[in-house]
């Protein structure tokens, strides 16, 4: 948000006429530039973050092909319905916050609160539920650490999950290495879930503003920034949930 | 000198637009939600087929229940970046740069990848 207060002052014939909206900052010629310029910016920021997220991502598919057997039964710890659920949360979420720029490109205050909020809710709808699949790995043990359970997959018969799925017993060493898996599955989700938290902070204080009318205004840019952040991670979701429930259950 | 006539600036009128603001409308919008949400569904329900495998090479298997899972995930992936994030409507500059970044990060994983997988060659 630029707050660059304007003072236009009488000037010679042939000067610069100093008259553009007050968002707009001195050193920028055209709004359209400004803009240009925040957006370029913004999405510089989301490249190092596709680089960030990318290491675990890279982290994950090769542990998963050293580890296969234990990468297969870890996955099947988790619930397909809750990560669909959470799919369609955050995606509906992008949806909604896509409208929202449209509401902040079309000036309309009401209907922009109200995506934002929307968004919001979902998002923590999204939140509530990761926590629900959080609590279930604390119950059995399945937090990398010392009180790190392998049980569900020394003996699958005595897990709903794993008898659901048909898993068989792994060896003692290769049941070991389940716990490679919910270490990256919590180093990924977590981290995805950090981003949620601020991506859903960050909506709180812009619906505040909102209602004061600061992003109807014509000046669209924090709201159009913000979405950026916001489909980014819901793209991160869109791959974290094939690779994490998905592709191992056939 | 040339005559520079200045008009009061008005960021809506593409006089002084290098590029005129573009509006997607709602209707894009509800158009890639449907996208995503048919990708969501058939991404579930081809996780409970079993799609085979591949025989690369011997001792090579490509899965292709992973490789159509990221498939539709990359799918998904470039509706949001085209037309939620609005890049279908960008800067040359923006593209170029999402371009670049995008590449660069397919060679890092790639290579790694690269490395990882034929490290062992012939002695799994």
């Amino acid at each position: 948000m630029s707050d660059s207060q304007v003072q236009v002052i009488a000037q010679p014939a042939e000067a610069h006429v100093h008259e553009h909206p007050p968002y707009q900052r001195h050193h920028f010629e055209t709004y359209a530039q400004q803009n240009d310029a925040t957006n370029f910016a913004m999405w510089l920021f989301l490249l190092t973050e596709i680089m960030f997220f990318g290491g675990l991502f890279t982290a994950y598919l090769i542990y998963r092909n050293w580890f296969y057997a234990a990468f297969v039964a870890g996955s099947h710890q988790l619930s397909i319905p809750l990560g669909g659920v959470n799919t369609l949360l955050l995606i509906v979420s992008s949806f909604t916050m896509a409208m929202g720029v449209w509401c902040a490109e079309m000036r309309k205050k009401g209907a922009l609160v109200l995506c934002l909020s929307l968004t919001l809710l979902l998002g923590l709808g999204f939140l509530g539920i990761k926590t629900i699949e959080y609590g279930e790995k604390i119950e059995k043990h399945h937090v990398p650490g010392f009180h790190y359970s392998l049980q569900s997959f020394l003996d699958p018969s005595s897990d709903e999950a794993a008898k659901a799925a048909g898993d068989k017993p792994l060896p003692l060493d290769m049941a070991r290495h389940t716990e490679v898996y919910f270490s990256l599955y919590f180093a990924m989700t977590g981290m995805h879930a950090l981003h949620m938290i601020i991506g859903v902070s960050i909506l709180a204080f812009m619906i505040v503003r909102a209602q004061a009318g600061a992003y109807t205004t014509g000046h669209v840019t924090y709201v159009e920034n913000f979405g950026l952040y916001w489909h980014f991670v819901d793209i991160v979701w869109i791959f974290l949930f094939p690779l994490l429930y998905l592709i191992s259950r056939h | 000198m040339t005559e520079h006539i200045e008009k009061p600036i008005d960021h809506e009128s593409p006089e002084v637009h290098e590029r005129e603001h573009h509006i997607v409308s709602p209707k894009i919008y509800v158009m890639i939600l449907l996208v995503l949400l048919v990708g969501t569904a058939i991404t579930v329900w081809a996780s409970y087929v079993d799609l085979g495998e591949w025989h690369v090479a011997p001792g090579l298997n490509v899965f292709w229940n992973p490789v159509v899972a990221l498939a539709i995930a990359c799918t998904k992936a470039t509706f949001v970046v085209l037309f939620f994030m609005h890049v279908k409507y960008g800067t040359k500059l923006t593209k170029l740069t999402i371009g670049a970044g995008v590449f660069t990060f397919l060679i890092l994983v790639g290579m790694t990848m690269a490395d990882y997988f034929s490290r062992a060659w012939g002695r799994w």
